[in-house]
């Protein structure tokens, strides 16, 4: 019953990290209210004329009373957000260690492609006659991600990564079922290290899941995947590189065991970042793999979001792609918006997929070019590498001191008896001005902190990483408690009261009851 | 390469301290066989001027909607957004960061998004709204899932009036998992009669106002049927500026609201990214899918916000998580937030009125053309017309003379008998020259 | 005369007469932390032994709390709807989750005592 990851989360004793001021401001640090707080129900920073009379056409519908929209002028509401921003750390100010998240810089070419009106703004349901420099910038884009995966077809609608595994898994359904084998083969096999995204989209379409247990040096092998295989087996689900920063080395064996087997091999492209230009999807038996644009190919991660998630798929899965889908007809491109006719697994979203994120991918891919992708790829590779060689004496790796791929595992059985958890050392990280690395996740590790440098940060700037998480664990080793446990002292906040959050959620604002 | 800051000196060092000769030695695990040996069939590096110029020649190609009289609505609008909102979610600390994961360096995200559920939940008359989903398409059908929950039944009912792509994302979501859909034929008119669909086995009624055609729904009635039956009323909107000048759907007895959020804030980019709104009453909060931002406070008593009720998603619950998804649109729901802001209820109502009286017009004087018969009794800003012709055709030609005229019913709904209807969004960034120029350009082709 | 039982999954069962009492055991509460929400069946539910009958939350995990012997429900502690951290509180007492009426008084019987669940504690965790 119990899950281990649960861990106390609550406030500690209060503690002022810093001198009172009269605004609550700490120098450059401000304090802002909520626009509900300061904004006004009749004040708009925008202008506009009133229309001229005319006969409404909103028969009984009209809106009757209030809203309860506060406003803001346009210095205010610039000052609102600015001030905002401040309380975030983003790549832009500092590394950003972030296992599975692959913060790497954001380039702002991208950005700037983006906003061409030629991009930004046409509208998805204009004539397609009118829109042929999109749909050859979408298949520009699509051929890079075929002959970078050596896959046969492209679906450039899923709008994340999970809803690319959505649809990876729902061409799995539908090719299953096109065989008449759907109602037996309903089980998918997940390994325990997966991303949660992957039992959630499976069970999410109806498959039943069954875990895949990882041998003793963090890779999942042949012999236990041969025991679940079946002819109620429909897939697998695996992540490569892995979530615990491994290149399965007996992958191809394993596809292998679910063809034979009659399932497929969906692989999670979540760490495809690790291997671009350097090994294809393709040679290793996927069936298909999502992409996220938003990892691999530089488009922002905005604060968690949008992102994009293109999924390619094997020529056995290439059928059942969903609508819309670009078909070549000599020099001309369609889009294909309808199912009819098709074995297309049907629609996932009302368009065509994230084009914004589609034209920043293509200018990241482009300003490498074949070549700069794969030195990325080795210069992440190289990072975590790196990191891992120089912290490996003082941090424990579950796997032993071998080569990882772009991110590097440790544990926390180096920190057994010290008092210190992996939460409170991440929290003091954020003291010495990092964002934490990935904690607790994968699960099939104790007190996991998964670090993913990317190939962004210059030697220095890891140099001088590894020197504070050294002097943090140092630290910790000679009994430093406090240095740990309430930490962050410095940030704009100390630690959150997440139990208080969750036992009586406060979901929205709401005007506080007038005191006579 | 210009992003990529390790020296060639820096490498070989780096090597050397990790104890290994050359980088493929770090690549032991792939098997030899699959290393890639030989560049593989694509381009080089190019500099930043070159890629500038390579994309730009294909932005050029397209029609885009500022450079022509432009009125295509159907799920995503053309409104004018204020400089500032693009100038403020480029700033380097929203664009550049993570999901906020560690609250104590992550407040401006978060509070950001307290902002949002809460104007999401004002603007929908509901009690709270999620952090948001991809886009309105994918809510709805989260929300027929959401449904099933609660109800624990498996039939949704799709009113002819919804978009016919959200209809279609429903269908396609619900065979996979094996779940009922009764989709209503097109109601160009909004007649059916949703109310005779509602019975015992009924999980959810999903319909759209206003609808796909532009016509204004009163969701009362079928709002009744739904709760005396145990079913669940979801309502969708595609076109958020509506709901300055509507009824909120919180208001007609919805219990979930989902929609595009698009038309504030965000740009057109071709369908992609967008923002979809999701809202709820208070009780089903634990079945909502996505993100939820919380007030709480701080080691120090101060106020602060953290992502809440996580043990619903993915990450914590995996296979029997409420959604798979894992992200929200964070920064188009950054854009729809500030520029809420800027307008505030002074500026949304008045933009609502003037998108209003825009389409007025327009379908006063499309009303005066022969060939061009208007279908609506009510509409806010887009409504429907029967064309003498076949309105793809139609459209075709009036791009070709620079006018980007609307969306043709065949486009959503090929095969259905409706090839002369033509649906026609208008806003306020449509002058009286656009709609003179349209108007003109469609008498010269019919 | 009531007696108590446990099971791997950390429940206690105290069975008075034919209705058993069920929760989860101070070792669980202590393992999950802060508990911030519990969802609990609706009283009248049959459930067969090992079908799942309740989630316990706490803010980072989610276990699922399975029915230790088959039976129906007869009555469920709303009083963690509005105060969950009862369980935290007096996991054994005030924090029970629910009663069922059992079927079988031989699952009863095959489960833990308290010397073997301490054992078993001791053993495995």
């Amino acid at each position: 019953m119990l899950n281990q990851q649960g861990r106390p989360t609550a406030a500690g004793a209060g503690e002022q990290s810093a001198r009172a001021t009269f605004t609550s401001n700490r120098g450059l640090q401000m304090e802002e209210a909520l626009i509900f707080e300061i904004g006004r129900r009749d004040v708009s920073g925008v202008d506009l004329d009133e229309p001229e009379a005319f006969s409404s056409r909103l028969g009984a519908h009209a809106r009757v009373g209030e809203i309860g929209l506060p406003g803001l002028s346009e210095p205010e509401t610039v000052r609102h957000y600015v001030r905002l921003s401040q309380k975030n750390y983003a790549i832009d100010s500092g590394l950003y260690p972030l296992g599975s998240c692959t913060m790497k810089h954001n380039p702002r070419l991208n950005e700037a492609m983006a906003r061409l009106p030629g991009f930004a703004d046409i509208h998805p349901l204009q004539p397609q006659s009118s829109v042929p420099g999109a749909l050859a910038l979408m298949d520009e884009l699509s051929h890079w991600l075929l002959v970078l995966t050596n896959m046969e077809a492209v679906a450039m609608s899923p709008k994340a990564g999970a809803h690319g595994e959505l649809c990876g898994m729902a061409a799995i359904k539908t090719a299953i079922d096109a065989r008449g084998e759907g109602a037996t083969r309903r089980i998918v096999l997940v390994p325990e290290s997966a991303h949660g995204t992957n039992p959630a989209t499976a069970a999410s379409i109806g498959f039943e899941v069954k875990a895949v247990p990882a041998g003793a040096d963090g890779k999942v092998h042949p012999d236990a995947v041969r025991a679940l295989m079946g002819p109620d087996v429909a897939a697998i689900m695996l992540t490569n590189p892995n979530t615990c920063g491994l290149f399965e080395t007996e992958i191809v064996e394993i596809a292998q065991i679910l063809h034979e087997g009659g399932g497929y091999f969906y692989c999670d492209g979540a760490n495809f970042n690790a291997i671009v230009g350097k090994a294809r999807p393709g040679d290793l038996g996927v069936d298909a793999m999502h992409i996220n644009l938003h990892k691999t190919f530089s488009t922002p991660h905005g604060g968690g979001g949008p992102g994009s998630g293109p999924v390619v798929l094997s020529a056995r899965l290439a059928p059942f792609a969903p609508v819309p889908f670009l078909r070549r007809d000599g020099e001309r491109l369609a889009l294909v918006e309808h199912e009819e006719g098709t074995s297309s697994l049907g629609r996932l979203t009302a368009f065509h997929g994230q084009m914004g994120m589609f034209v920043r991918a293509l200018s990241y891919i482009l300003s490498h070019g074949a070549d700069g992708l794969k030195q990325a790829s080795e210069d992440a590779v190289l990072n975590a590498n790196y990191v891992r060689a120089c912290l490996a004496d003082v941090m424990s790796l579950p796997f032993g001191n071998k080569p990882c791929m772009h991110e590097v595992l440790f544990d926390d059985s180096w920190l057994k008896d010290t008092g210190v958890t992996t939460l409170d050392f991440a929290k003091a990280m954020i003291d010495e001005g990092y964002h934490p690395m990935t904690m607790y996740f994968p699960l099939v590790v104790h007190g996991a902190m998964l670090i993913e440098p990317t190939e962004s940060e210059s030697r220095a700037a890891l140099d001088l990483f590894i020197m504070t998480l050294r002097d943090l664990a140092m630290s910790a080793l000679r009994g430093e408690t406090e240095r740990f446990i309430g930490a962050p002292y410095l940030a704009p906040r100390r630690r959150l009261d997440e139990t208080r959050a969750a036992r009586s959620p406060i979901l929205r604002w709401v005007k506080p009851m007038r005191v006579e | 390469m210009r992003y990529l800051p390790l020296t060639p000196t820096d490498r070989t060092d780096m090597l050397a301290r990790i104890g290994v000769d050359h980088v493929d030695d770090l690549f032991a695990d792939v098997p030899a066989h699959l290393l890639l040996k030989e560049p593989l069939d694509l381009p080089r590096r190019k500099t930043e001027q070159d890629v500038a110029r390579a994309l730009g020649k294909l932005a050029q190609r397209n029609m885009a909607a500022g450079s022509v009289p432009f009125f295509i609505g159907c799920g995503a609008y053309k409104h004018h957004v204020p400089a500032s909102v693009d100038h403020l979610i480029q700033r380097s600390e929203f664009l550049t960061s993570y999901t906020p994961y560690q609250p104590e360096i992550s407040q401006g995200t978060l509070q950001y998004l307290f902002e949002f559920q809460t104007q999401v939940a004002l603007l929908t008359g509901m009690d709270v709204a999620n952090a948001s989903m991809y886009d309105g398409s994918t809510g709805a059908a989260e929300a027929v899932l959401m449904a099933h929950r609660v109800t624990r039944r498996r039939k949704a009912v799709l009113s002819g009036g919804l978009h016919p792509h959200y209809a279609a994302v429903v269908r396609t979501q619900s065979a996979l998992a094996n779940d009922e859909v009764v989709t209503l034929p097109a109601d160009v008119s909004a007649r059916e009669s949703l109310l005779d669909q509602i019975d015992a086995t009924t999980s959810c009624v999903v319909v759209q106002t206003p609808d796909v055609f532009g016509n204004l729904r009163d969701l009362s009635a079928i709002a009744q049927k739904c709760h005396a039956h145990g079913a669940l009323l979801i309502a969708v909107f595609t076109e958020a500026v509506s709901l300055g000048a509507l009824r909120a759907p919180g208001d007609m007895g919805a219990d979930i609201v989902v929609g595009e959020g698009q038309s504030i804030g965000n740009a057109l980019n071709f369908g992609g990214p967008y923002v979809g709104l999701f809202a709820t009453r208070q009780k089903y909060v634990r079945q909502m899918p996505g993100r939820l931002c919380g007030e709480t406070v701080d080691a120090e008593g101060r106020r602060g916000f953290v992502l809440t009720l996580s043990t619903r998603e993915q990450h914590i619950r995996r296979d029997k998580a409420t959604s798979n998804i894992c992200t929200n649109s964070g920064l188009c729901s950054l854009a729809f937030t500030i520029h809420m802001t800027l307008l505030g209820e002074a500026g949304l109502t008045k933009l609502a009125r003037v998108n209003h009286a825009n389409a007025v017009k327009l379908a006063d004087m499309l009303a005066g053309v022969t060939g061009v018969e208007v279908l609506n009794t009510t509409f806010f800003n887009e409504f429907t017309v029967r064309l003498a012709g076949d309105a793809a055709q139609i459209v075709e030609k009036l791009a070709a003379r620079g006018v980007l005229g609307g969306v043709p019913v065949s486009r959503l709904l090929p095969g259905a008998g409706l090839d002369d209807l033509l649906i026609v969004a208008n806003t306020e960034v449509n002058t009286n020259e656009d709609r003179a120029q349209f108007v003109a350009a469609l008498q010269e082709v019919l | 005369m009531s007696e108590t039982r446990y099971t791997k999954d950390h429940e206690y069962i105290r069975l008075e007469g034919d209705i058993a009492t069920i929760g989860i055991t101070d070792f669980a509460q202590k393992q999950l932390g802060d508990v911030v929400y519990v969802e609990l069946p609706e009283a009248g539910l049959a459930f067969v032994k090992g079908a799942q009958a309740a989630v316990v939350e706490s803010v980072k995990a989610a276990s699922e709390v399975y029915a230790p012997v088959s039976g129906d429900v007869t009555e469920v502690n709303s009083a963690l709807e509005g105060a969950p951290a009862i369980v935290n509180e007096d996991p054994a007492g005030a924090g029970w989750f629910m009663k069922m009426r059992i079927h079988d008084a031989s699952e009863f019987n095959d489960l833990m005592d308290e010397a073997a669940y301490q054992a078993f504690v001791q053993s495995c965790c």
